[in-house]
């Protein structure tokens, strides 16, 4: 029985696996395999694009799904434990998918629970299936997932999209370029991650002139509330900010790729150019999840 | 002529005597090892000279032999402790302690969003070296804790 709580839990061959069931399933959509199986989708915290995400996984493979998305109506508002809730669920289902607001809070329930889970965000740490579709997606637009020049920008502190994706990217002898205000720079240990595996990186504070050598360009939300001083926001996001005028000299493979949702870090005259991806993107989440479910299931 | 030097805590006859640890690491290495709560005779000492560490303290348990996982607990307090073996006034052996791959129940997570500092978890870390010391790097959160950072929890 195997859990994906974080990107680490995946070798470089188990995520190409999961990356060549997801091409298969983007070909041929609906493949009612697990029709016997019931799925429990449990989010502890509100999501759209998941949990949608994860249901339409799910319905194609042919399983039920079973759980909830809102608090108030469960025993955890009476004051139910964590180790309680997932007990009870593990009972029900083949197959917890899970999003917690604690960090760390999927590897407990991985432990304590008697079917595979898989870690649907947990806090500021994981969230290894939205690194693997971003992996798709890469992979699907560049051929390759090999010696790509990466820029990430914005929110990379807190980020946990990127710290997946630098992680699992590792793999595959990248370049990084890191554009962010010093409030949001990178966290050490991924410094110190990278520097072990002697991945070349580079830090920066403007956008502008880090993305003519990309392949490509993550764009991820600043929040406002990690800033005090709205005026320092507004500042920051300036300079953090893409609109489609920044995309001259580019290399013709490059795409443009976000986790979204988008609030204005893309001016929407990125959209209609052919390097803007994030809308593709999320729409390869589904073959990616399918391909993660069917992995885990046939362990 | 020789010159026999003075103990500053007197010897004794059977136990461990627990040098090297640094002199405000003292009471932390009481708390993990629980002595606490031991009815054992035990004699403390602190602030004593070091040629190695400047200040020392020292921890001398009559009848008393520790399992070696069990004082490994303390190198991340005490990484340059020696565990002397006394029989019959004599040191039989000398033990330093080893930095143990894995923590399980003896350090606080750092991060306050941890599941770990919300439900009755035992927490557990793995360990690793850097230039600035030992990292303890969070097994449910993934996130480091440095050992300047380090918050033990009190004993088990």
């Amino acid at each position: 029985m195997k859990s994906l709580i974080s990107i680490n839990d995946f070798n470089k061959e188990e995520m190409m696996q999961v990356l060549d069931l997801a091409r298969k399933y983007e070909a041929e959509p609906n493949c009612p395999i697990f029709s016997d199986k019931v799925i429990a989708c449990i989010f502890f915290e509100p999501s759209t694009r998941t949990k949608l995400s994860f249901e339409t996984a799910v319905s194609r493979l042919g399983a039920r799904v079973i759980g909830f998305s809102s608090l108030p109506a469960t025993s955890i508002a009476k004051g139910e434990s964590l180790k309680d809730t997932i007990k009870m669920v593990s009972n029900y289902a083949d197959m917890i998918v899970m999003r917690h607001p604690l960090d760390g809070a999927a590897r407990y329930a991985s432990e304590i629970a008697g079917c595979p889970v898989i870690n649907a965000g947990d806090g500021a740490n994981q969230h290894p299936t939205q690194t693997l579709l971003d992996m798709y997606s890469i992979w699907k637009t560049q051929g390759t997932l090999e010696n790509l020049s990466i820029t990430m920008v914005g929110d990379l502190k807190y980020g946990r999209t990127v710290h997946s994706l630098l992680q699992a990217m590792s793999h595959f002898n990248p370049r990084f370029r890191f554009v962010s205000c010093p409030e949001l720079e990178i966290p050490w240990e991924y410094e110190h991650f990278l520097d072990s595996r002697n991945i070349p990186y580079s830090q920066h504070n403007v956008l502008e002139g880090q993305i003519q050598d990309a392949d490509i360009l993550y764009m991820t939300r600043i929040q406002q509330e990690r800033f005090q001083d709205p005026m320092e926001f507004e500042k920051v996001r300036n300079l953090m900010s893409l609109d489609a005028s920044m995309l001259t000299d580019t290399k013709p493979n490059l795409k443009i790729l976000h986790p979204l949702p988008r609030v204005n870090e893309i001016a929407t005259d990125v959209d209609e150019r052919p390097e803007a991806y994030y809308f593709d993107q999320a729409r390869n989440g589904v073959f990616t999840r399918m391909g993660i479910i069917t992995y885990l299931m046939n362990q | 002529m020789e010159t026999k030097k003075k103990l500053k805590v007197s010897a004794i006859r059977n136990g461990t005597v627990i040098d090297r640890i640094p002199a405000e690491g003292l009471f932390h290495v009481i708390e993990i090892l629980g002595l606490a709560k031991r009815d054992l005779q035990m004699t403390f000492g602190t602030n004593l000279e070091s040629k190695v560490l400047g200040t020392k303290s020292i921890i001398k348990i009559t009848d008393k032999f520790f399992e070696e996982d069990d004082v490994n607990r303390i190198a991340l307090v005490a990484p340059d402790a020696v565990l002397n073996i006394i029989k019959e006034y004599k040191v039989v052996e000398k033990r330093r302690v080893v930095i143990p791959s894995e923590i399980y129940g003896l350090v606080r997570c750092l991060n306050p969003r941890c599941i770990t500092n919300h439900e009755l978890i035992k927490t557990r870390f793995t360990t690793s070296m850097t230039s600035d010391g030992i990292v303890l790097r969070c097994h449910y959160c993934e996130k480091e804790t440095e050992q300047k950072n380090l918050q033990i929890i009190s004993n088990n």
